[in-house]
């Protein structure tokens, strides 16, 4: 295999590595604030400009170029040809880190203290937008190198369909570009041309539909490739076999299909949008729970394939069975553990009128912890295990820190996770230097529970600290060997090579921009109608 | 499409659970008019000082119910302590005078976000007689953690007065 797209692989891994382990010594610092810890550099300043980093570099940064790493490792592992346009695709990752670089200077330089959802009339300094544009920018290069090594090899297949890999792989790519446009949209018409005072005012309504009609998706863009994970190499490290095929392919199609027409669900607090449409996204939101439960059984099922298979012959022991010490196994395991509480709790977010009890408080940091930082995080620190030795022929060094690592995640994670799911039903809000507010009976309440929420924190830092370590000491001083090859689990029946009706990646796409259309042309049309009077921009930070 | 019968079994009772899901949801927002706060209404932010109406932050005790009107600015509401009367419905009318924030009255379903240019509008009950903390609960600034309130919910016979 050509070692030209693993150096490739390999760039975008290390910047997802770093990124990873300056965001997780940020959320210390977050964790310990909240327990009102008195630290000597504990400032509202610090705090604040430490949330915007820690956002930034995990849910923008981390994961976007650990995709990027991924992708064009299945791209060239599942199809077995080197990714063409490489100069593109380096093209891509210069953008990207150059973008990156900037944003996390407008950051670390105090001038862009707006967190990661970044909402006008809280204005940034112009290096932030335009360097997070330039993130995107670098993924869309990513995409369309993606897209052109499938159809390259689909000039050699006809009437095939690609590899389930590939076949997730596309549907994230897909996902993202319908996303984008909303993120890019917001940039170049809105904040870039306002943080560069060629605007005087701004929509910030405008801005924040224009933000969630990505913000949603992009949560599906982080999910759908641990799903490759899951589905086509977590059977296959367990020893066992895809349990469905087709309905893999069925569970990302809806992904594409749904991911968009939804984002109003982030929004059934805010004003200028008719519950209308609120309730409309919000039915288009429970749909997409379907693809989940088809995937906690197909994934579960092939557990059970792979237990027997090592020689489990009762009702459950076959779980005992499973490879617990391996680190992507046990990773992907108890991220899809979390995953299962974090997705119902999603549930409870989606439900209309009962956001009203959630919305905004503590509840909806420990709802995405479960699902973007375990389901997604965990499962990518697991893969990074699995990965690196065979990107680099080097093998995994401090295994013993490895091994542990997951299991340290999952404890910190509950901890941290229940903690906060409880402070927020009892109205604590999200985001806060300060849990005091003046000694207030109701905000005493919260106090123990921030407590054992730091605690989770402390064991969550040191979990990623661990997989830093194993990173450096195998990317640095690992023993060289041959590299194991990279394999995909094999499904149960053998399946016909010929492509279905999932595998109709122009077909889907239609029928999403359809729905995207529908969802959100009305709404944001007859937004513009309205009588609108701009903001202009503060910098309270 | 071959599917396992088990998986089949498990996808109709995912469906099942999905439809249940949305329509209690549906029942809840069109039978019993749950809904959460979609008021569509827009004010020049720069001027809410000057505004006729909430240039007087005020709360306003009428035959049909209670009206507040309040504000939200860097890092205070306005008015600081807002008192109502239990047991009658209560209008919110709020807004925001620069950045957007959050309206939370903790212990209670009471959310709405307040962001400029455009007026916030809820109506809700308080049952239980009480002081309760109102909170930011959208990051404003170096002051967020500070931007607090306080509702007082007063007994009927005493809650009265204007």
């Amino acid at each position: 295999m050509s070692t030209r797209t693993s150096r490739l692989a390999l760039a975008n891994l290390w910047v997802a590595i770093v990124a990873f382990g300056v965001a997780s010594a940020m959320a210390l610092m977050q964790a310990l604030s909240r327990a009102a810890l008195e630290l000597p550099w504990r400032t509202a300043k610090m705090y604040y400009l430490s949330v915007t980093a820690h956002g930034t570099l995990m849910a923008l940064v981390f994961t976007t170029f650990f995709i990027m790493a991924f992708g064009y490792v299945v791209a060239e592992r599942s199809l077995g040809r080197s990714v063409p346009h490489e100069g593109l695709a380096w093209t891509g990752y210069w953008v990207a880190l150059v973008g990156t670089l900037a944003t996390v200077a407008a950051i670390l330089s105090g001038k862009a203290t707006v967190l990661y959802t970044f909402y006008p009339p809280l204005k940034a300094h112009p290096a932030f937008y335009i360097g997070a544009t330039l993130l995107v920018v670098g993924s869309w290069l990513w995409s369309f190198v993606v897209i052109r090594s499938y159809l390259a090899w689909k000039r050699e297949h006809p009437g095939e369909g690609a590899p389930l890999a590939l076949h997730g792989m596309l549907a994230t790519v897909i996902v993202w570009l319908i996303a984008t446009v909303g993120v890019a949209a917001e940039m170049l018409f809105l904040l870039i041309p306002w943080s560069l005072g060629l605007t005087k005012t701004i929509d910030p309504e405008l801005a924040r539909m224009l933000f969630w009609y990505f913000g949603h998706p992009l949560v599906y863009f982080w999910l759908l490739p641990a799903y490759v994970v899951w589905y086509t190499i977590l059977p296959k490290v367990a020893g066992g076999k895809l349990f469905s095929d087709p309905l893999a392919r069925l569970v990302f199609v809806w992904f594409v299909v749904l991911s968009t027409p939804v984002g109003f669900h982030h929004q059934f607090m805010d004003p200028g949008i008719p519950a209308s449409w609120k309730l409309f996204h919000t039915v288009l939101t429970f749909g997409i729970l379907f693809a989940s439960f088809v995937t906690a059984f197909t994934v579960t099922a092939s557990l059970e394939v792979a237990g027997r298979a090592r020689g489990a012959t009762g009702l459950l022991d076959w779980l005992p069975h499973l490879p617990w010490k391996d680190p992507l196994f046990s990773s992907v395991a108890l991220s899809m553990l979390l995953f299962g509480v974090g997705g119902i709790g999603g549930a409870i977010n989606a439900a209309y009128g009962m956001n009203a009890v959630v919305h905004n408080t503590a509840w909806i940091q420990g709802h995405f912890h479960l699902t973007v930082g375990s389901a997604v995080a965990l499962t990518f620190m697991g893969t990074a295990y699995w990965l690196l030795p065979r990107l680099t022929g080097r093998e995994l060094e401090l295994g013993l820190l490895a091994r542990v690592q997951p299991y340290l995640w999952f404890l910190g994670m509950l901890l941290f996770a229940i903690s906060n799911h409880i402070t927020g039903l009892m109205g604590m809000p999200r985001r806060i230097y300060d849990a005091s507010y003046g000694g207030s009976v109701a905000a005493q309440a919260w106090s123990g529970w921030t407590d054992l929420s730091a605690l989770g924190g402390v064991f969550l830092f040191t979990s990623a600290g661990f997989f830093i370590l194993v990173m450096l000491g195998t990317g640095l001083a690992g023993k060289r060997r041959d590299a194991e090859p990279i394999e995909w689990a094999e499904p149960l029946e053998p399946t016909s090579p010929k492509a279905t009706l999932f595998d109709r990646y122009g077909l889907w796409t239609a029928v999403a921009v359809v729905l995207v259309l529908i969802a959100y042309a009305y709404p944001l049309w007859s937004h513009l109608q309205m009588q609108r009077y701009g903001s202009p921009g503060f910098t309270p930070f | 499409m071959n599917v396992a019968l088990y998986e089949k079994i498990w996808m109709w009772a995912a469906g099942g659970l999905i439809v249940a899901f949305v329509a209690t949801v549906l029942g809840a927002a069109v039978g019993s008019g749950l809904q959460p706060p979609s008021h569509v209404e827009t004010i020049d932010p720069t001027k809410v000082f000057t505004d006729p109406q909430f240039g007087h932050p005020s709360v306003t005790v009428g035959p049909n119910g209670t009206t507040v009107v309040s504000f939200g600015m860097m890092f205070a509401f306005n008015p600081a302590v807002i008192r109502v009367p239990a047991g009658k419905p209560v209008t919110f009318r709020m807004t925001s005078a620069d950045v957007t924030h959050g309206f939370l009255i903790v212990g209670t379903n009471a959310n709405t976000m307040l962001v400029p240019g455009y007026v916030s509008q809820f109506t809700t009950t308080f049952r239980r007689p009480g002081e309760y903390l109102i909170v930011c609960n959208e990051y404003c600034g170096l002051g967020h953690h500070v931007m607090s309130a306080k509702l007082i919910v007063e007994e009927e016979e005493k809650g009265a007065t204007p």
